[in-house]
C-alpha cells in the first residue's frame, strides 16, 4: 500500500498520478492533500512534487483517451477539497486508460459512481453561488459581494457573472478560502490579501453607495410580500436554502 | 410594493428558464437556458423573478381574486420608470432573472396590455437582456400581442379555472373561449415566426420561452379528469411550455367558494404536477392516468405508483433487458435513472446491490422489477401490496419528503 500526498492542486493531484505509473505502483495506491494525517505504521509513505510538466502528460493522455471536457470534470471533482478525491481520479484514469472512454458510463462501478456523485455536488453548490451571490453597489461603483461556498466554487462561476454583468464593476469574495474574483469592465482577475492579517482590499473597507440601504429595504420587503402565509413551509424552505447560507443573504438580515 | 407583490403572488409560475438572450454588446443581463431560483419563499417556493402588479385596479369581479373590483382593498399602481428602475436594480444585485409583469384590467384590454409592452418595451431599450414574462391581456389586440412577444421571453394568459361551468359561477364575464383566443393568436405568430427563422436569419426573436398558463384547483367542484383533459388539450393545441395549478387559498368570502379556513389543496396539487410529468417526461399518456372509470388521483400514493397498481399484469420487469419505455414506468425509477440503467447494463449484469448506487428508490422498486431471479411481490395480493408502500412512505414521508402532510393529518 502506498500512500501519495500533494499540494491540494490539481496539478499536484495529477503529477501523483504520473508518478504512481512512472513507478509502476501495482499495490493500493491512496492520493491524499499533504496535510491529511495518514496512518504511520507499515505503509510507504511519499511527498510528491508538482511538476507542470508530468501533469501536463496525464493530462494530454487523459484528453487523447476521453477528450478535454471529461479532462474538465476531474478538475471540477478536484475543487471538492474531499481529502483523497486524488484517489478516486486516480482510479478514473486507471479505469480510462484500461479500456476507453465508454467506460464512463458504467454507472456500477465504485470509483465512476463516487466521482459522478462528487461532480453532482459540485454542480450544485456551483449553482446556488449563482443564485445566492447578493451584490452591494459600493461608493466606488463596484458590486461587492461575500460567500463561503461548501467548496471551492469561485473558478467555475467566473462566466456565468462575467457574461451576465459585463457593464458593471463587480467582485466576489470567497472568505473561507480567503480570495476573490474581480471584473474591471474587461477582464477578470483573481485577487487575494498579501496576508492573512492585513485586509488591504477594498472590499473590508467598503462605504455603500447612498441608495444601497433603499434598495436591500425594498428587497426584504418584496421577499416577505411574495409569501403565501396559508402555505408556509419551513421545513420545504429550509431545504431549499439551508442556513449556513443566510448570513450572506440580504433577505435574511433583519430589517 | 407590499400591495402589488402582495397581489401577484398567487401566480405560481416561476420559471425563468427555456429561453436563451445572450447579453448583447456588453449590456446588462442574459438568459442562460437554465433557470436560476434565487432565493426561496418560507412556503418553499422558488423566488426567480420580480412578480408584481402593474395595478391592482380591475373592472372584472371574479369572485376567486383578491383584486376583484367589488373587494374592498387599498389600490396602487406602479409607474413605467418605477417598474424599470427596479427591475434593474434588483437585477444588477443579483436578487432576480427577471420581470414577471402581470396585471390588474383598467379601463380595457389593449389599454392594460399596451402599458405592459411598453414596460418591456422600455427595459430592452436600457439593454436589459434579462427574462421578461407578461400576462397576455385577453381580449387585446393581436398587433399588441405581436410586440408583446417581441420583447418578452414568455406570455402566459391564465384559462383561470378548470370548467367552463367553474367560469360561470366564479368568473362570469369571461369565457374558455375568450381566455383561449390569445393562446391560438400566439401560437400562429410563433409558427410564421419559426417559418421565417427558418428562411431569413435576422428575424427577430418571437417569445423564446414560449407560452403558459395556469388554473386555480379547488375552488369549484370539477374532477382531476376535468383538469388533466383541459392541461393536456392545452399542451397539444397551443404548444404550451407548461401548464401551472395554483391551489385555491381561501382568502374571501362568498357562498360560491370554499369557506375562509379550507385547507390548500397541496397534496392534490402536487400529485397534479406529478401527473404532468408523467405525460410530458415520462412518455404517459392522460388516459392511462385518470379517466371516467379513475376521475380522481390517489391523494395517498403518487400516480405512477398508483398505475403500476392498477397494471401489475406488466410486471415484473426484468432490468437487465426492459426497454427504457417501461423502465420509466417502474415506481422508484426516474427519467436519468432508467437512462444510467440503459447505460450501466451494457457493462455488467446489474443486481438489487447495484441498482440502489445508481440512485432507484428500491423501497417501491423491488417490488415491480427483477434482476433475473427473485420477484419480492410475486403472489402478492395488489391490496396488501398498497398497504406495504403506505406504511413504508408514511414513516419516510411524514417526516421528511412531504412535509405538507402536516397540515392534514
Amino acid at each position: 500500500m502506498t500512500y501519495l500526498t500533494h499540494d491540494g492542486s490539481f496539478p499536484g493531484i495529477l503529477s501523483c498520478v504520473f508518478y504512481a505509473y512512472e513507478h509502476k505502483l501495482t499495490d493500493e495506491v491512496h492520493i491524499s492533500r499533504g496535510n491529511v494525517l495518514l496512518p504511520s505504521l507499515f505503509v510507504e509513505k511519499v511527498k510528491v512534487e508538482t511538476s507542470p510538466s508530468k501533469a501536463q502528460r496525464v493530462a494530454d493522455k487523459v484528453i487523447a483517451i476521453a477528450g478535454k471536457s471529461k479532462l474538465k470534470d476531474l478538475w471540477r471533482a478536484s475543487l471538492s477539497e474531499i481529502p483523497d478525491i486524488g484517489t478516486t481520479i486516480f482510479e478514473v484514469i486507471q479505469l480510462l486508460i484500461k479500456n476507453d472512454k465508454q467506460i464512463l458510463m458504467d454507472y456500477g462501478h465504485p470509483a465512476i459512481l463516487k466521482w459522478i456523485k462528487v461532480l453532482k455536488k459540485i454542480s450544485r453548490e456551483r449553482h446556488r453561488m449563482t443564485a445566492f451571490v447578493r451584490f452591494e453597489l459600493a461608493d466606488d461603483d463596484t458590486y461587492y459581494a461575500t460567500i463561503e461556498p461548501d467548496f471551492d466554487v469561485l473558478p467555475l462561476i467566473i462566466s456565468h457573472f462575467k457574461e451576465r454583468y459585463a457593464d458593471q464593476k463587480w467582485m466576489i469574495f470567497d472568505l473561507k478560502r480567503n480570495y476573490g474574483i474581480y471584473y474591471d469592465l474587461n477582464k477578470v482577475e483573481v485577487v487575494e490579501p498579501t496576508n492573512d492579517d492585513n485586509k488591504e482590499l477594498p472590499i473590508f473597507s467598503i462605504q455603500l453607495n447612498t441608495d444601497e440601504k433603499e434598495f436591500q429595504g425594498l428587497w426584504k420587503n418584496y421577499f416577505h410580500a411574495t409569501g403565501i402565509k396559508e402555505r408556509k413551509n419551513r421545513r420545504l424552505h429550509l431545504r431549499h436554502v439551508p442556513k449556513r447560507y443566510w448570513r450572506h443573504l440580504t433577505e435574511k438580515q433583519p430589517a | 410594493m407590499n400591495i402589488l407583490a402582495n397581489a401577484a403572488k398567487y401566480d405560481v409560475s416561476c420559471s425563468s428558464s427555456g429561453s436563451k438572450r445572450a447579453n448583447q454588446a456588453g449590456g446588462l443581463g442574459n438568459s442562460s437556458g437554465m433557470g436560476i431560483c434565487h432565493s426561496y419563499t418560507e412556503d418553499g417556493r422558488c423566488i426567480s423573478l420580480l412578480k408584481i402588479l402593474l395595478t391592482n385596479v380591475c373592472i372584472y369581479d371574479c369572485l376567486y381574486c383578491v383584486s376583484r373590483k367589488s373587494n374592498d382593498i387599498k389600490r396602487a399602481a406602479f409607474t413605467v420608470e418605477e417598474v424599470v428602475t427596479l427591475t434593474l436594480s434588483f437585477y444588477r444585485r443579483n436578487y432576480i432573472e427577471g420581470l414577471f409583469l402581470s396585471s390588474g384590467i383598467f379601463k380595457n384590454a389593449d389599454y392594460t396590455m399596451e402599458r405592459l409592452v411598453r414596460i418591456a418595451k422600455r427595459l430592452r431599450e436600457e439593454n436589459f437582456n434579462g427574462y421578461i414574462h407578461l400576462k397576455g391581456i385577453p381580449g387585446a389586440s393581436e398587433e399588441l400581442l405581436y410586440e408583446a412577444g417581441l420583447y418578452a421571453d414568455r406570455l402566459s394568459v391564465n384559462v383561470e379555472l378548470p370548467t367552463e361551468q367553474g367560469l360561470k359561477t366564479l368568473a362570469p364575464d369571461k369565457t374558455h373561449k375568450q381566455l383561449i383566443e390569445p393562446m391560438a393568436i400566439v401560437r400562429k405568430r410563433q409558427t410564421e415566426n419559426n417559418r421565417d427563422k427558418a428562411l431569413i436569419k435576422s428575424t427577430p426573436k418571437f417569445l423564446p420561452a414560449g407560452q403558459s398558463s395556469q388554473m386555480i384547483i379547488g375552488a369549484t367542484d370539477e374532477s382531476d379528469h376535468d383538469i388533466v383533459r383541459l392541461s393536456s388539450g392545452l399542451y397539444k393545441k397551443y404548444n404550451l411550455k407548461r401548464v401551472y395549478y395554483s391551489g385555491y387559498v381561501p382568502v374571501l368570502e362568498h357562498e360560491n367558494l370554499p369557506k375562509l379556513g379550507t385547507p390548500v389543496p397541496q397534496i392534490r396539487e402536487h400529485r397534479l404536477y406529478q401527473t404532468d410529468w408523467l405525460y410530458r417526461f415520462y412518455q404517459f399518456t392522460q388516459e392511462e392516468i385518470v379517466n371516467e372509470d379513475n376521475p380522481f388521483l390517489d391523494l395517498d400514493i403518487d400516480p405512477k405508483l398508483s398505475w403500476a397498481l392498477r397494471n401489475r399484469e406488466f410486471f415484473p420487469l426484468n432490468v437487465n433487458q426492459a426497454s427504457y419505455h417501461m423502465l420509466l414506468r417502474v415506481p422508484g425509477i426516474g427519467v436519468s435513472s432508467a437512462r444510467k440503467i440503459v447505460a450501466a447494463r451494457k457493462f455488467s449484469k446489474l443486481d438489487f446491490q447495484k441498482l440502489k448506487s445508481i440512485g432507484i428508490a428500491m423501497n417501491r422498486a423491488k417490488y415491480f422489477i427483477t434482476c433475473g431471479r427473485e420477484y419480492m411481490s410475486k403472489d402478492m395480493e395488489t391490496k396488501h401490496l398498497r398497504k406495504l408502500l403506505l406504511r413504508e412512505q408514511n414513516s419516510k414521508y411524514s417526516t421528511t419528503l412531504t412535509p405538507q402532510l402536516n397540515l392534514f393529518s
